[in-house]
């Protein structure tokens, strides 16, 4: 049997309409041979989750540029946990400010991409680091 | 005629001596330069590449049709561009704080940033405002915040700028409603509302209704204030979030008429004349790295909306011809690498504005890439026009890069280029219908993906990005909204809340939603539903109730 692809959930949290980043990731990654799915803006934490669990994803990125991901990124992360499906490896990118990146990653996001960061290293951060379930 | 087959002649001499002798020794650079819409800049440009027709016709005078040298016949040798720096964070308080600075700082205009729970129509206690509550702007719940942000300001003496779409027709009920209290009449009062809705499903994402109410909403505004509130600017036409998006020069042009075509065709459907509303017409541009393209782009763009409005709506006015516009320099261009660069890239971004004859002026702040700007950074940015306005002289003449072999060749190109997309949009069925088929996102997001492709092999250079990097050393002074605004803004709505009158809130609001239903004018209702006090949310609520929601499509 051919080894499943990794599967990757693209998702919006909370109000911020700027999906031009969001959009070139889950390009990329599908180009680089995932398998993509992009939730379009203005999703909650909660629905976030669930559409991670319904779509079997191995990860989940998240994009905020709102300034508001202090807030909805752990949540999302809390959220897997309190369903058990913290195996979904979690990573987030925006308008993130550099002090925010180590309390973030203790929250439970593995690692945060800011501006200026190349796709291909996102895809070679996640065919390293995830691995798809079978 | 005989002069331009000399020179014909003449280039092709050069070509084959002089220039071709160094070139096979010193080889260019690039194959092929090329603007971000493709247009393929030519080694030199001459006289050849002027286009014969009327210089009349094609250039004319300032101030006059087809206004391709700008709107006003004296430009900045009368009055500089508006300096107009966005702002709004956390509460109002704190916005009026900074708005009071900027203004002591010699900025001529106010423009207000809304957090998105306010630019959404939901309240800041709504679940879906959770972690928004003054992050991208100034939260705004009820008339009582919109007080305190212009206290001490009077607005007879500011014009003021509102970057609202889904829910304009609430805050500039809002806007009114504390000029009334200050004593200041409706047609005293000046500004702006952006109003575009249709560039928020193409790019921006801060839409609520479907697109028909939506249109309906704002030719209820254009009416409302051709009557009301002469002095204000009903819309503004905006290309800056689809640029910001990754659209190409000429997609901005392209897609801005479009959409605005879809807007006066609309006002037009619902009995107004077109005279009588185009004037209080406005427009909104990015202004992005390429420096020439830039520069042509505005040119373009001006003698086509004139061209637009005169062959296709049959406007008799001069002033309805105008495109009049405000520029935002690219955000989507700061770097979060080595960000003192960005200072630098938005001094040329500016400069290429004013040289495209900008009515009003933004200029980012450098720290951008990481957070809303710090009270330094802005003042630099603000600087940065001064400095334009007062020291570099560009100022001066009106123009000045008219007659430009190279900028007329891509002003044609650009207005050409933008012509033949709006001809396909109109094939189709117009801005409206492509947008709801994400046609307009699509080519965005195309763009998009090839200009980050060309950064990631190169043959796009950023620097300190891809090329000229260092070793970043994080050290920057940022600024942070306390979290705690959004507990405060959340009590400062309750307290609202507490000291209406609830049977008038209610009453007012039944009154909107009657009207929602017919099709009477909403603004003096919704005027009325402000007035007592009525949220930002309850308002959205009820017009949700009758309208419906839009669903994006991903």
């Amino acid at each position: 049997m051919p080894e499943r692809k990794i599967r990757v959930l693209i998702a919006k949290p909370g109000l911020d309409g700027h999906d031009r980043g969001a959009k070139i990731i889950a390009r990329a990654l599908r180009d680089a041979g995932m398998e993509v799915v992009y939730t379009g803006i203005r999703q909650t934490p909660e629905q976030i989750v669930n559409t991670a669990i319904q779509e079997d994803a191995d990860l989940v990125g998240l994009s905020c540029l709102s300034g508001a991901h202090m807030t909805l990124f752990p949540r999302v992360a809390q959220i897997l946990r309190n369903k058990k499906a913290e195996d979904i490896t979690v990573i987030g990118g925006g308008i993130i400010p550099f002090e925010d990146v180590a309390a973030l990653k203790k929250a439970g996001i593995k690692e945060i991409f800011q501006p200026g960061t190349y796709t291909e290293d996102i895809v070679q951060y996640i065919k390293q680091n995830v691995k798809p379930r079978q | 005629m005989e002069e331009r087959e000399k020179l014909i002649a003449e280039t092709k001499r050069w070509e084959e001596t002089t220039f071709s002798k160094s070139v096979s020794r010193f080889p260019e650079r690039k194959k092929k330069f090329e603007s971000t819409s493709h247009i393929e800049f030519k080694r030199l440009y001459t006289s050849i590449d002027e286009r014969e027709d009327d210089y009349i016709e094609r250039l004319g005078f300032p101030g006059e049709y087809p206004f391709t040298r700008g709107v006003q016949p004296t430009m900045y040798r009368g009055r500089f561009w508006t300096m107009r720096q966005y702002s709004g964070f956390a509460t109002a308080e704190e916005t009026n704080k900074r708005y009071k600075y900027l203004l002591e700082q010699g900025q001529t205009g106010l423009s207000v940033a809304f957090d998105l729970p306010t630019q959404i129509g939901y309240d800041s206690d709504h679940p879906m405002s959770l972690g928004e509550v003054g992050k991208v702007g100034v939260a705004i719940d009820t008339l009582s915040d919109m007080e305190t942000l212009f206290e001490g300001i009077p607005l007879d003496r500011v014009s003021t700028s509102m970057t609202i779409n889904a829910t304009a027709v609430i805050l500039l009920a809002m806007y009114l409603a504390v000029a009334e209290k200050q004593g200041v009449k409706p047609e005293q009062v000046r500004g702006t509302i952006q109003n575009d809705i249709l560039k928020e499903y193409v790019a921006r994402g801060t839409h609520i209704f479907p697109p028909r109410p939506s249109m309906r909403i704002i030719t209820d505004i254009f009416a409302f204030c051709k009557d009301n509130v002469p002095q204000w600017n009903t819309i503004s036409i905006s290309g800056y979030h689809m640029r910001e998006a990754g659209s190409s020069a000429v997609q901005e042009v392209a897609f801005t008429l479009a959409n605005a075509i879809a807007y006066v065709q609309a006002a037009i459907d619902v009995g107004l004349d077109v005279d009588d509303f185009a004037k209080r017409l406005s427009f909104f541009f990015n202004c992005h790295n390429n420096l020439l393209e830039e520069i042509a782009k505005f040119r373009a763009a001006r003698r086509l909306w004139a061209r637009i409005m005169k062959e296709r709506f049959h406007a008799q006015k001069p002033a309805s011809c105008m495109l009049r516009f405000h520029t935002q320099t690219a955000g989507s261009t700061l770097t979060l690498q080595q960000p003192d660069n960005n200072v630098v890239r938005v001094a040329f971004q500016a400069l290429a504005a004013v040289l495209g004859g900008t009515q009003s002026l933004h200029t980012n702040s450098r720290d951008e890439a990481l957070a809303l700007p710090s009270e330094e950074a802005v003042r630099i940015a603000l600087r940065t026009q001064q400095i334009i306005a007062h020291e570099s002289g560009v100022a001066d003449v009106v123009d000045p890069l008219a007659g430009s072999y190279t900028i007329e060749a891509l002003t044609d190109e650009i207005e050409a280029g933008a012509a033949a997309y709006i001809e396909k949009i109109d094939a189709v069925g117009g801005a409206v219908k492509v947008i709801e088929s994400g046609y307009m996102q699509r080519e965005i997001a195309d763009s998009a993906y090839q200009y980050q492709k060309g950064i990631e092999t190169k043959a796009t250079t950023i620097v300190g990005v891809n090329e000229f990097t260092i070793t970043e050393t994080p050290s920057e002074e940022i600024l942070r909204i306390n979290p705690e605004v959004e507990r405060r803004q959340k009590e400062k709505l309750n307290e609202a809340k507490k000291r209406r009158n609830q049977e008038e809130v209610a009453e007012r609001l039944s009154a909107i939603k009657k009207a929602a239903k017919t099709t009477e004018n909403l603004v003096p209702p919704i005027m009325d539903g402000v007035r007592s006090y009525a949220t930002v949310g309850e308002i959205s609520d009820t017009l949700r109730a009758v309208f419906g929601e839009y669903e994006e499509r991903t």
